[in-house]
């Protein structure tokens, strides 16, 4: 099997997988990075949303041979060392998480919008799809806002 | 005297009596602290740390009171409901259910016999530890307990019972080691105890001689053990409890350090998962290209169970793969050929008369259908588990772990005592998780291939053979005279909501205790005690048939209320419209108790109803009432478009009595809302011949972002003179069904009958 080499929060990792392997499951299996998570595995759910230089992307629907030479930061990477990114902040304060299992996507995705723009609209945060099952959507809008007062 | 080994007193108090033997002295002090209401019997571990068990009076439940207008006698869930059933049913082993450690580190160890799964639990039950003990919330550690089968019936996480049923004993354990702490203060630091303080883990007396409570805890396990009474604080003594806390597991959840059940790192777990029947429980006939299969990429084993075939593989990624590449023959399954009309047809058959003839003019007779609806928790079905000849290990998300340790021991040929069954935190459940087929299966796949498994189950199986809410079909008829409500029925048809998971042998054994009596169906006496009509409505007669079709159901949060008080509350609405009266008013003056009227008063005020509204927007309003509490919804709706409605606003208000933690509460009532946002106007399964088309949320369209109000607001009502929280998980979901239908109708003219009211198959549905 092919080897890839790629920087995962900002360490060099090599896997040895086939060039199909999503992402994900490299993420997973092969390296032990559990933050990303599973909830559709087609792109759909967004549980697992991730960044690749910097943008949202997700793991679970882009193979591994993609990820080659480039810079993947999942929720484990965000925050710089024991201080938490102001988004991270953001979701503590708003008290967001129920379950918690859709958040670390939520956050990465949320993270994604800020850098795009700094003061987003009600419509740019609709724009978010992914899923929380728990619902806690409204808190989320609300972290989102209350962060980006802050960055 | 010296102490006993807790189990000593556990066999005691497992066979039958109290403990006995001469009544050693109080410790000094203490008397003086004594509160009749309730008495404590507190057992003792040996050993350099005090750890409690504690054993909690038990309070009669006083029926409700109702006030008239054509008043509406009690119904059987006023007296006594579910989550009463379920604490009758713990009563026998109530003393063992907590045990509260104080650590040397003065740290606080208790296992929370219940499950969490985003509720909040670990933190609530956290705070009345910390409130009683006077310890930081910090200093509260909660991990879950594992399959305890001592505890018999009373470790089942459901009926929104977990905070009714641990508030006694949790503040009856604290409240005793709090005792035994000061009293051990009391002799080291030469206090009375009247003169002690206990405060953020530290005794403190006179001219600041200080103790803090992880030095204590060796000497205050030492103390004779007696009939120590304690009481726990007043509920107007409370600092932390009824205050707004954050979840003591936010930050891991939002660092994703958080680990569920597939992060989990146990040595040698290997990927499984499981391709699965063309119909709902469909079984294998043959596996056509195992030898192909195997040769896979990353492939290592293949192996047939009863619900499909599993493969194991290196990661999940080439396990997915392979299992698609299984050409498989299946046998049939068991409803292969059913499919949504038949199901409808079978439901309206089945839906029992009505007591009251129609009287004409004075009638409204109305009927409505719900479609099946998966529980999608994000979280999909997984477990892991090492089944070896001489034991075995599973560790999955599971709400009734000791029926799930029976099952599983009794499938792999081990005695109970050799499985050990660990309760993980998990994505979600409303109620799914009350089901163990995921650890089921993996201790099975373990067993035939010799290695530890962790099971996955896709997405498209989570919903396609997964869990779901059972469709149900409804007939309302409310008689009237010119400005009141004379008789009020409901007839619910529902196609069978699987109960296999512990309740059904509950119901059994409390059923001398039930509020319904005579040859009642089990259906219809859970029905009875979790559904009832909130207001004076002169006769109310509710009943529930059922349809037995071998589908995968289960209770969804709110099992039947979502639906039967759902329609329930939009028919309200069109009483008072036939009778012209504003549906606040209608209601205020209609409804059972003051505490009812005051949450819809709340959301009315804050919520500006009768607010003027432009063309195709509308204000909605329902109240729903359950397991002692009761909530109010309103909403806005922009319903231009009656094909893609959007809830753009809501205002609720919940009373639950004694609120623990009401940053909590609102969480669950915002989750309440979203899912009536979903399974009101868009969500829900479509069955077509033997299995749901829905296979992932691009097509069981649970809300999302842009589906739910950029302005919500959620009130919690202060305590309460009853002093004992009610139920909270699954409050939040009809109130807010009816609210949205009541919008839907009042912006669009269209009257709801059918639910989502938005409902085509708008996808190309996954290959089976
Ligand atoms: S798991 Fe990647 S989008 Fe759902
Ligand atoms: S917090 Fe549970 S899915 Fe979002």
């Amino acid at each position: 099997m092919p080897n890839y080499t790629f920087t995962v929060n900002g360490r060099e990792v090599t896997v040895d997988a086939p060039a199909d392997l999503p992402t994900l499951w490299a993420l997973r299996d092969k390296l032990g990075v559990t933050g990303p998570k599973y909830g559709c595995g087609i792109d759909v759910c967004k549980a697992c949303t991730s960044h690749l230089d910097g943008e949202a992307f997700n793991p679970c629907a882009t193979p591994v041979s993609e990820v080659e030479g480039r810079e993947v930061t999942t929720i484990e990477g965000l925050a710089d060392g024991d201080e938490l990114h102001p988004v991270q902040e953001a979701w503590l304060e708003q008290d967001v998480a129920q379950c918690g299992y859709c958040q670390p996507g939520q956050i990465m995705a949320a993270v994604a919008l800020l850098k795009r723009t700094s003061n987003p609209t009600d419509e740019e945060i609709d724009a978010i799809e992914n899923v929380c099952r728990c619902g806690s959507y409204f808190r989320i809008r609300e972290a989102i806002k209350s962060a980006a007062e802050k960055m | 005297m010296a102490p006993r080994p807790l189990e000593d007193y556990l066999d005691m108090a497992r066979h039958s009596a109290e403990p006995t033997g001469s009544a050693p002295a109080v410790a000094p002090g203490l008397r003086d602290r004594v509160l009749g209401r309730r008495k404590f019997l507190t057992y003792l571990v040996a050993g350099s740390t005090l750890t409690v068990a504690a054993k909690v009076g038990f309070d009669t439940l006083a029926p409700g009171t109702a006030s008239a207008l054509v008043p509406s006698p009690p119904q059987p869930a006023d007296v006594t409901d579910l989550g009463d059933i379920l604490i009758m049913a713990g009563k026998p082993t109530e003393g063992l259910l907590i045990q509260l450690e104080i650590q040397e580190d003065g740290n606080v160890r208790v296992e929370l016999p219940r499950m969490e799964v985003g509720q909040g639990l670990t933190t609530s039950v956290a705070m009345l530890v910390a409130e009683e003990l006077d310890v930081p919330l910090s200093a509260v550690y909660m991990p879950l307990a594992p399959a305890r089968p001592e505890l018999l019936f009373n470790q089942l996480t459901g009926g929104s019972n977990s905070i009714r049923s641990l508030f006694g004993p949790v503040r009856a354990a604290a409240a005793v080691a709090r005792g035994r702490l000061l009293a051990a203060a009391s002799e080291q630091l030469r206090v009375p105890v009247g003169d002690l303080q206990l405060a953020d883990g530290v005794v403190v007396g006179p001219s600041d001689v200080r103790a803090a409570i992880g030095t204590l805890t060796g000497a205050a396990a030492a103390l004779p053990l007696g009939e120590l009474t304690a009481a726990p604080k007043k509920p107007s003594d409370y600092k932390l409890v009824g205050s707004p806390v954050s979840r003591v597991d936010a930050r891991a959840m939002v660092t994703g350090e958080f680990k569920y059940t597939l992060d989990l790192d146990i040595p040698d777990a290997t990927p499984a998962m499981v391709r699965r029947p063309p119909t709902i429980n469909g079984t294998v006939d043959s596996v056509n290209n195992e030898k192909d299969v195997r040769s896979m990429p990353g492939v290592i084993d293949v192996v047939v169970i009863p619900s499909g075939v599993a493969v194991v593989a290196e990661t999940f990624g080439q396990a997915l793969d392979a299992k698609d590449a299984l050409d498989v023959t299946w046998k049939k399954g068991t409803v292969d050929g059913l499919s949504d009309a038949e199901i409808k047809e079978q439901l309206r058959g089945a839906a029992l008369p009505f007591a009251v003839p129609a009287a004409g003019e004075l009638t409204i007779d109305a009927e409505f259908d719900f479609a099946f609806a998966s529980h999608a928790p994000m979280e999909t079905n997984s477990a892991v588990a090492d089944v070896r000849p001489d034991g075995a290990e599973i560790w999955s998300g599971l709400k009734s772990p000791i029926v799930a340790q029976q099952a599983i021991a009794k499938e792999i040929g081990l005695p109970e005592n050799l499985v050990k069954v660990n309760v993980v935190q998990s994505g979600g459940s409303f109620g799914r998780r009350l089901f163990f087929d995921g650890a089921l299966e993996a201790a099975q796949i373990s067993k035939a291939t010799g290695r530890v498994i962790k099971l996955m189950w896709t997405r498209v199986d989570d919903m396609r053979h997964g869990r779901a809410r059972a469709g149900s079909f409804h007939r309302v008829r409310v008689t009237h005279a010119a400005d009141h409500v004379l008789s009020f029925e409901h007839r619910v048809a529902s196609v069978e909501t699987d109960t296999k998971h512990g309740l059904g042998e509950i119901l059994t054994a409390t059923a001398a205790s039930l509020p319904v009596g005579g040859n009642m169906s089990f259906a219809q006496t859970m029905f009875l005690t979790t559904v009832k009509c909130p207001y004076n409505f002169g006769a109310v007669t509710q009943v529930l048939n059922e349809i037995p079709l071998d589908m995968h159901t289960g209770s969804w949060r709110s099992v039947y209320s979502a639906n039967t008080r759902g329609a329930e509350e939009i028919i309200v609405d069109e009483i008072a419209a036939k009778l012209g009266r504003d549906p606040v008013e209608f209601r205020l003056e209609a409804l059972k108790e003051d505490r009812y009227r005051a949450v819809l008063e709340k959301v009315a005020d804050e919520g500006g109803w009768g607010a003027k509204m432009d063309k195709g927007f509308a204000q909605g309003v329902a109240f729903h009432a359950e397991y002692k509490s009761c909530t109010a919804c309103l909403v806005e709706i922009d319903a231009r478009d009656p094909q893609d409605p959007r809830v753009t606003k809501a205002v609720i208000a919940g009373d639950f009595g004694l609120p623990i933690n009401p940053r909590g509460l609102e969480s669950q009532l915002l989750g309440g809302l979203t899912d009536a946002i979903s399974t009101t106007l868009r969500a829900g399964l479509h069955i077509e011949d033997g299995l749901p088309l829905e296979g992932s949320y691009s097509q069981f369209h649970y809300a999302r972002q842009a589906d739910s109000p950029t302005d919500v607001k959620i009130f919690i009502m202060p305590a309460n003179d009853k002093g004992d929280p009610g139920g909270a998980g699954e409050l939040g979901v009809p109130a807010a069904v009816g609210a949205i239908g009541n919008a839907y109708a009042r912006a669009t003219g269209i009257a709801p009958r059918s639910f989502p009211i938005n409902f085509p198959v708008d996808f190309d549905p996954f290959p089976r």
